[in-house]
């Protein structure tokens, strides 16, 4: 029997190419031949556009096009489209492809220069002379709520959504519940920061009056359907491929990207391949930012730390356009009850136009803040209570499933948790932190002059949501397995993944299989990489498709052996009698048998052919409802969202003179259900932890009130190294899916999401004051002692016991 | 992300640099390691028209050691000067240092006498050219000069240094027996350009204090020296108390921080004074560093 390699800690596939430089990214596409795009972008964050002048531009050898808004031909010059149409919005604005009468971001495109190469291409750019005049830049979530300035001059009040949620009887229970707290936060501004950026190429087919456009996307079917739209080509005409991706994180699931339209239109229009690869600085200014808002939160609850109401409200910048709709504020508004039997809860919302770059998802989109919300809350009740933080939250865990949360999800359908462990998760994390023993290392830290904390976080994370993905399975006669489907691949470990299931399903060697993603040639149906649901999906769905091809394949080596199907069985790539191996035929032959020939191009296929085996001169050569090949379609569709969820917990030492903050240690508890690799899931964790750090203490988009993004580079926006990140220790439980056959649940996003929480939790330990404001920087910490130590910062109601000595051997000890 | 177009020159030696400069004067940048001036000419924020490249010049590679100081050529790496251990042996602030400029690859490929010629205010080198009252040796197709740290460095980013002259190598100056260095720095994130650091050498003779001196990164304009030994000449080593005492008002009458997107000026202050303090009884504490004469160079 060959070994299940369904939960196998199977090393990645794509690794050795990969980490060898022979990945195929869309840069490296490139002939000599094609020409490069370079994009003339705003340098204001707000202003009309009076006049261009691209003479300059054209007369540099080398240039073979200046287009500006008017070039764009027919539907590539109207908005970009509104991908996610939602009820809370009230005023949808998307840009253009190239800006039309005005400007609404530093790096907004205004021009396109199509050039024999980059170089030249920056050169002509540099020369195209814009004339504006300047209007006032709305900046920050408590500017555009103001609303003194509006960023669209038809949207006043900078609103463009609003919504309210209401689960039981807030007002109620909240005048009924022995305690109240109110608190205000505010997270602030990260990036995906993919280590390849946006890239395009488009090859235009003069003959057959088709294309094939080459892109980083994370989705090439969206990516196809809306190139197809902006050019009005036939949708059989575009194909979309994603070669090798560098990463995504969220921020390459927006499209069609103007810099798309453009040069898809240009390659038509010029008959040229024309390529794009975004540069550092213009992904700063030009692609994606998230994670923004102001939050409030009123929390009732009881003397036992149950939670009576919670009542929220936020206001999320979503920058100058939201052509990826409301996701990330909807998403903050259904996470935020996390693991927690919350029975009243009621998320007021305000998705805000802001004169900034627009904000779509990132790794975790939104889910982060929504969990920010609520683990402060947790904090600031356990404080108020005088209890262990992890007693109150335990105290609140939804012990039964499927728990419903009476709130609407991103795929328009109710939230329900549909399994999970959440005192078993809790009592792992606690023992592998040391959570009871922190105490004493606390006071043995004190003793050393040091100053220590201790945080926790937990939340769940709704993945795998639908509607669909699909597989397309085929055996050749040599016996290599294909799958293909059609979500995309940023470094994610599909090529394996997916392997493990198709080999395990076809009891095929796991280096027979070749997984093929995201080509729309082969795989037009297709949704896309996005909210942690490429296994769940895509894995179920070629588990599907391998389940059916399986069947063709017993029921062609039936008719053969004439056995019953059902007594079949496939070993190493051979169907056998079960329980008799001599009687067998390999699954290449099958192969060769399942595709009756006329023509004989290979000794394969000789067999195949009228006079190449014997033929049954009754029924005709494909059996009524037979397909030729051994080949499968099949597609998965869940009924809704499944639930995973963890908790995090983290030491960190504050130096008590300096601020400075170190992460001693983080550890994870994660229940993704069943998982397919554990190493997969291992690196998924440990990345996603890595970004969480990220936005706990170092990255953040500092601009100024002019909006001008001061730190559009990695020398500014500190993005950590592996020096920055500790060693992650975790932990894992399997509470399996009902959703679908495989029990899985997502796992790409959740590492991300509890970093703010779980980092403010630690640090807040440590200080023994409130920490509402993140991510923090150890100047800002110091600030807050100032203003702690001046008495304009509160202390917690029950800060952390030290002893008394603290301060004074601390401060013997650094001067000795 | 792209350069403006220019010419690369590579230079065969060191006259023909000099010619070259004599030739395209202020429309040229010498390039050695690049670290610095590449990302600069990426981002248009200069556009020369010509490279002189003089990272390959063997008569600007080597590291001498002399009985007075150790002697930089001006295509050393920073990798090099870090890992040599003569230089280690007489001079051990430039290895203490060192390891705080940036990464390994980026001090595999810059050079300390660029950092030095690029004089930012941010960098680590300039900082200890000026702790040790080093000189840097300039040449041009008219002659040669040298030039003292605390002349050659005029404003952030700005030495005084003609379009055409080139810094051959820079000498460290070498510290009197008994003396004490460190240096520490603290910078977001490892590798970062610091938001405060500080050098110091303490010398005592047995447990008196005879000088302190101390330099500053990211807190001044110009690689100042504070040069406390009048100060504290005579303080005994173990009176750490006024030592600290007196590190911490000097430093705070000589640092000017200014605040920006990583950390506030007050917080600069504030900690440039607690890292020169702590540094203070750190080598208050610590036995002198064996005296090492001339030793031979590569």
């Amino acid at each position: 029997m060959t070994t299940r390699m369904f939960g196998q800690k199977i090393a990645r596939k794509e690794d050795p190419r990969l980490v060898t430089g022979n990945g195929s990214y869309v840069d490296d596409l490139s002939s000599p031949h094609t020409l490069a795009a370079a994009f003339v972008r705003s340098p204001h964050a707000h202003a009309k556009i009076l006049d261009i002048d691209v003479s300059g531009a054209l007369d540099i050898d080398g240039v073979y096009a200046v287009w500006t808004h008017e070039d764009l031909p027919g539907a590539a010059g109207e908005r970009l489209p509104m991908l996610l149409p939602h009820p809370s919005l009230l005023a949808p604005k998307t840009g253009y492809a190239l800006a039309k009468d005005d400007v609404n971001h530093v790096g907004e495109p205004i021009a396109m220069v199509i050039a024999a190469n980059r170089y030249i291409a920056e050169d002509a750019a540099s020369a195209v002379h814009v004339d504006y005049e300047y209007l006032p830049a709305v900046v920050g979530v408590a500017t555009s709520r103001e609303a003194e300035h509006a960023v669209h001059a038809d949207v006043a009040d900078n609103i463009a959504a609003h919504s309210i949620d209401e689960v039981g009887a807030v007002d109620e229970a909240m005048a009924g519940a022995p305690h109240v707290l109110e608190i205000d936060l505010d997270i602030e501004r990260s990036a995906c920061m993919p280590m390849e950026g946006k890239g395009v190429l488009a090859r235009w087919d003069r003959h057959e009056e088709s294309m094939i456009v080459y892109s980083s996307t994370q989705t090439s079917t969206g990516l196809r359907a809306a190139l197809a739209a902006k050019l009005e080509m036939p949708l059989t005409k575009m194909e979309v491929i994603t070669p090798d991706v560098g990463g995504g994180f969220g921020v390459k699931i927006n499209h069609p990207w103007p810099e798309e339209v453009c040069v898809a239109a240009a390659a038509r229009a010029l008959d040229r391949e024309i390529a794009w690869t975004e540069d550092r600085r213009e992904h700063f200014v030009s692609s994606a930012h998230e994670r923004q808002q102001l939050q409030q939160v009123r929390i009732g609850f009881d003397d036992e730390g149950k939670i009576h109401a919670l009542d929220v409200k936020f206001w999320h910048d979503n920058g100058a356009y939201l052509p990826y709709g409301v996701i990330p504020p909807l998403n903050t508004a259904t996470h935020v009850l996390g693991p927690y039997v919350i029975r009243n809860y009621r998320c007021e919302w305000w998705s805000l136009y802001t004169n900034t770059v627009i904000v779509t998802p990132y790794r975790g989109a939104g889910r982060p803040q929504g969990v920010y919300m609520m683990e402060r809350a947790m904090d600031a009740v356990a404080d108020a209570l005088g209890r262990d933080r992890t007693e109150v939250r335990e105290t609140n865990f939804v012990r039964e499933f499927p728990h419903p949360i009476g709130l609407v999800l991103q795929d328009g359908r109710e939230g329900i948790y549909d399994s999970g462990d959440f005192p078993a998760s809790m009592t792992k994390l606690k023992e592998l932190i040391g959570w009871d023993d922190f105490a004493a290392y606390r006071a043995q830290a004190a003793a050393e002059g040091r100053r220590v904390g201790i945080g926790v976080a937990c939340y769940v994370e709704g993945t795998g949501a639908g509607p669909y993905e699909g597989g397309h399975i085929e055996v050749e006669t040599s016996g290599r397995v294909n799958v293909w489907t059609g979500l995309t691949t940023q470094g994610q470990a599909h090529a394996t993944v997916f392997a493990q299931i198709v080999a395990d399903e076809l009891g095929v060697p796991i280096d027979r299989v070749n997984v093929v993603t995201g080509d729309t040639r082969k795989t037009p149906y297709s949704v896309g990489t996005w909210g942690s649901r490429g296994a769940v999906m895509s894995g179920n769905a070629v588990h599907l498709t391998a389940k059916k091809l399986k069947q063709k394949a017993l029921t062609i080596a039936g008719r053969s052996l004439e056995v019953d199907p059902a007594d079949l069985e496939i070993v190493d790539g051979i169907v056998q009698v079960k329980g008799d191996p001599s009687a067998s035929i390999p699954l290449e032959v099958i192969s060769v048998m399942s595709n009756p020939l006329r023509y004989a191009f290979d000794d394969a296929a000789k067999a195949a052919t009228q006079f190449g085996m014997p033929s049954d001169e009754s029924k005709p050569p494909m059996l009524p409802g037979d397909s030729p090949g051994l080949e499968e379609r099949d597609f998965f569709s869940p009924q809704r969202t499944t639930f995973a969820s963890g908790m995090h917990a983290a030491i960190v030492e504050t130096d008590p003179e300096t601020a400075d903050i170190t992460v001693l240690r983080y550890c994870v508890v994660h229940d993704c259900g069943k998982m397919i690799n554990p190493l997969v899931v291992e690196g998924q964790v440990l990345g996603g932890v890595a970004q969480g750090i990220a936005g706990a203490l170092y990255e953040k988009m500092a601009y100024d009130e002019t909006g001008q993004l001061l730190n559009a580079s990695f020398m500014d926006f500190l993005m950590p190294f592996a020096t920055e990140i500790p060693h992650v220790e975790t932990d894992h439980l399997e509470t399996p899916s009902p959703l679908n056959p495989l029990g899985i649940k997502g796992a790409g996003e959740a590492g991300t999401i509890p970093g703010a929480s779980v980092i403010a939790s630690a640090i807040e330990d440590a200080e023994g004051f409130p920490i509402t404001r993140m991510p923090i920087s150890p100047s800002e910490l110091w600030e807050l002692r100032e203003k702690h130590a001046a008495g304009h910062w509160p202390s917690l109601q029950h800060p952390a016991r030290v002893p008394e000595t603290d301060d004074a051997r601390a401060e013997e000890k650094v001067t000795r | 992300m792209k350069p403006a177009a220019f010419a690369y020159n590579r230079a065969a030696s060191v006259d023909h640099c000099l010619e070259l400069l004599t030739q395209h004067g202020a429309e040229a940048k010498l390039l050695a390691g690049g670290q610095s001036l590449i990302p600069v000419l990426n981002m248009r924020l200069a556009a020369p028209a010509h490279l002189i490249d003089i990272s390959r010049l063997s008569e600007l590679s080597s590291i001498e050691i002399t009985d007075s100081c150790v002697r930089v050529g001006a295509a050393v790496t920073h990798a090099e000067l870090e890992t040599d251990d003569s230089a280690h042996a007489a001079l051990p602030i430039l290895r203490q240092a060192l390891v705080n400029v940036a990464h390994p690859a980026i001090r595999n490929r810059g050079t300390t006498v660029g950092s030095i010629a690029h004089a930012d205010p941010n960098g680590e080198m300039p900082a200890i050219l000026a702790l040790t009252g080093g000189t840097a040796h300039a040449v041009s197709s008219s002659g040669s000069r040298q030039i003292d740290a605390a002349e050659l460095f005029i404003g952030p980013l700005e030495t005084c240094l003609e379009t055409d002259e080139l810094i051959t190598h820079v000498d460290f100056n070498r510290f009197p027996p008994g003396t004490r260095t460190g240096f520490t720095e603290l910078a977001r994130r490892s590798g970062d350009y610091a938001l405060a650091g500080v050098a110091m050498a303490l010398t005592a003779e047995e447990s008196t204090i005879t000088g302190l001196r101390l330099s500053f990164v990211s807190v001044t304009d110009l690689p100042e020296v504070l040069d406390m030994s009048e100060r504290v000449t005579g303080m005994e080593l173990k009176a750490t108390t006024d030592l600290c005492a007196a590190v911490t008002e000097a430093v705070e009458a000589t640092i000017d921080p200014a605040g920006d997107i990583h950390a506030t000026a007050d917080y600069r202050r504030h900690i440039t004074k607690v890292m020169a303090r702590r540094l203070a009884v750190e080598l208050s504490c610590r036995p002198p560093q064996p005296p090492s004469v001339g030793q031979p160079g590569r």
